[in-house]
């Protein structure tokens, strides 16, 4: 639906966006996700034709933006990060606007306008002047502007932003509804919220497009491993040399800070394998208690983190360094440079790919 | 086109500024009417409009000062960007509006001569040829006071800096008696004329190789002709004064002599200016 290849935009010295390059499939949630500033907006301004870039190509539906930017914008619909309304209309007279715009014939002007304002909820305010409308009604009028005319993709930048928590359930809904017919791009720097509606994720850092896949890949990808958390009362010791035997498990952090006497240990199993069993089994045998046992399972939050720290760099040169002495040093607490050694590769290769 | 000309008249129509520059001019074409027709009794109601047109240099700048500012302030600008429409008729959508409220007052006072003709003789034809040297002179500032208003984001400052050129360009006629002809200081007048237009390249394309090479191109060949042959340049600063004067040639319209070269001029500065707009538009999306 969309190619972007090799897109590039300087502001003077300023990259902001840099060598970004990815694909669209048509019938599904993309997310861009990524700090204020990493370059979303702008991209999608470029996408959508708003913005020139400096290099790079976009096509959208077959039509390049720069060569047939009508084309392209026809298949497109835009909502800015600051919904651009005309605040002296109301949203009638400002939906109706639009549809001319896009080029709507008389017939289906009327039917197309109503049909939006129902579908975002704003029939009701339908002869309000768009400046009396509150923060979430304006939204969704900026909505409506994008989805009139049944675009083939709907662009929208930080949707949510500034709504209250049931307006952004409600806008949620409404993307998830929209999805149905649409492709839908959205930008957000929250996560929770791209993780929870997209389908696919595409994290922007300092201009880079630096990780895009499904939310439960990008956790595969980045935190290979799956950690299990005891707690346990008794020998410690000799608890943790009867686990360390099992195979499976990398690494065992052992935690005594807790109170009343219990330890909490974290075993780090690369394999994603189930040893609960095994683990119980060895435990029961060293003569130690177990009082629970949970499987932590790592968010994107630290993925999100992980990828668009400005330690990036830091981190790729102590791999780099460390990427020899990795192999054999998994006992010896070197195990945190292994672990950003990896992670990093990854991202290396992801980038590549 | 005709999506953003029904919006934009639209929001003249919504707000004061249509009704309040309807209001002016007609207002100000009423009373000279009154002094010059019925008080005074002359039998020539161009006159009329010749001494009305100073009223432009206050009510131009006020109707155009929001056209592309307000877009640019409200961020609306990136609606326009996103739609599928192209820039240039994005600007003659609006320009076309614009000119539309100025052509309803034009036309009310049309009818004025009719009224006058029940008792006494009216010249028709010198009075809607002065007629349409006001239309048209009324165009051409729209149009430059529009390009400037596509420059910044503040309606104010647009408002301003369009008042000044329109004051200028009001007395540049009366001015160019006083500037010297000889052949050194039209040389001078050229190569500021040239500095100016590479500044203006310079701006919209933000390209200097392309300014410098304008500039040193003309500049060049303005030396040249001033070495060889300076007597060619007399003339020349006063010369062009007149003609950058808009006001200059629509007096000699309203005095009942019809120049075509005058109505050229005038149509010129509408496609150029509306040029410029859309140039200065799609440069912001190139920044």
């Amino acid at each position: 639906m969309i190619e972007v290849k090799n897109l590039t935009k300087n502001y003077g010295d300023v990259v902001a966006v840099n060598d970004i390059s990815f694909t669209v499939e048509a019938g599904k949630i993309y997310g861009f996700l990524g700090p204020n500033g990493a370059g979303k907006s702008t991209t999608m301004n470029i996408i959508t034709g708003c913005l020139s870039a400096s290099s790079g190509t976009v096509t959208v539906d077959g039509h390049d933006i720069f060569d047939d930017p009508i084309g392209a914008k026809k298949c497109i619909g835009y909502l800015p990060e600051i919904p651009p309304l005309y605040t002296d209309m109301t949203p009638l007279e400002f939906l109706t606007f639009v549809g001319r715009a896009k080029g709507l014939k008389k017939q289906e002007l009327s039917s197309a306008v109503v049909s939006v304002m129902e579908k975002t909820d704003i029939f009701d305010v339908r002869s309000r002047l768009i400046k009396n409308l509150s923060k979430g009604y304006k939204q969704r009028v900026g909505i409506a502007q994008a989805i009139l005319g049944n675009p083939k993709v709907i662009i929208l930048d930080e949707p949510t932003v500034g709504l209250d928590p049931i307006q952004i359930v409600e806008i949620r809904s409404l993307i998830r509804e929209l999805s149905k017919e649409h492709t839908v791009i959205l930008s957000s720097h929250i996560l929770p919220e791209v993780s929870e509606i997209c389908d696919e994720i595409l994290i922007i850092s300092n201009g880079k497009l630096v990780a895009s896949d499904t939310a439960e890949n990008l956790i595969k990808k980045f935190n290979p491993e799956t950690v299990t958390e005891l707690v346990i009362s008794g020998d410690v010791e000799a608890c943790a040399n009867a686990l360390a035997a099992i195979d499976e498990i990398s690494k065992i952090e052992i935690d005594d800070a807790a109170e009343d006497g219990t330890v909490k240990l974290f075993l780090h199993i690369p394999s994603n394998e189930d040893i609960r069993q095994k683990v119980a089994e060895k435990i029961v045998e060293s003569g130690a208690l177990m009082l629970s046992m949970n499987t932590v399972k790592a968010s994107l939050e630290d993925i999100f983190l992980e990828v668009t720290s400005e330690n990036i760099g830091v981190l790729t040169r102590e791999a780099e360094t460390a990427e020899q002495s990795a192999e054999e040093s998994t006992e010896n607490g070197t195990e945190e440079t292994a672990e950003a050694c990896t992670e990093e590769n990854e991202e290396k290769e992801d980038e590549e790919a | 086109m005709s999506a953003i000309f029904r919006k934009e008249l639209k929001s003249y129509f919504t707000g004061p500024i249509a009704y309040v520059f309807m209001a002016v001019l007609l207002v100000t074409t009423g009373i000279y009417t009154m002094i010059y027709n019925l008080s005074y009794q002359y039998a020539t109601y161009e006159y009329v409009y010749g001494a009305v047109s100073f009223i432009y240099l206050i009510i131009i700048p006020i109707l155009t000062m929001r056209i592309f500012a307000e877009e640019r302030k409200q961020k609306t600008e990136q609606l326009l960007y996103c739609l599928p429409l192209k820039m240039s008729s994005i600007v003659a959508g609006k320009y076309l509006a614009a000119v539309t409220v100025l052509a309803v007052p034009c036309a009310i006072t049309g009818i004025y001569p009719f009224i006058l003709s029940l008792y006494g003789n009216v010249n028709f034809k010198i009075v809607f040829v002065s007629l349409l040297a006001f239309f048209l002179l009324g165009a051409a500032l729209i149009a430059v006071c529009m390009f400037i208003s596509s420059l910044t984001e503040n309606q104010i400052l647009a408002a301003i800096i369009s008042f000044i050129v329109v004051f200028i360009n009001y007395f540049i006629a009366n001015l160019s008696g006083f500037v010297s002809g000889s052949s050194f200081a039209s040389c001078l007048c050229l190569m500021a004329v040239i500095v100016a237009l590479a500044l203006i390249v310079n701006y919209l394309t933000k390209n200097k190789l392309l300014a410098e090479i304008v500039a040193i191109v003309l500049l060049a060949a303005l030396l040249a002709v001033f070495l060889i042959d300076p007597s060619l340049l007399e003339g020349v600063a006063p010369e062009i004064l007149n003609r950058l004067a808009l006001f200059d040639g629509f007096y000699n319209m309203v005095y009942g002599l019809f120049d075509l070269g005058t109505v050229v001029m005038f149509l010129s500065v509408v496609v150029l200016f509306n040029h410029m707009s859309v140039v200065s538009l799609e440069k912001r999306r190139w920044a």
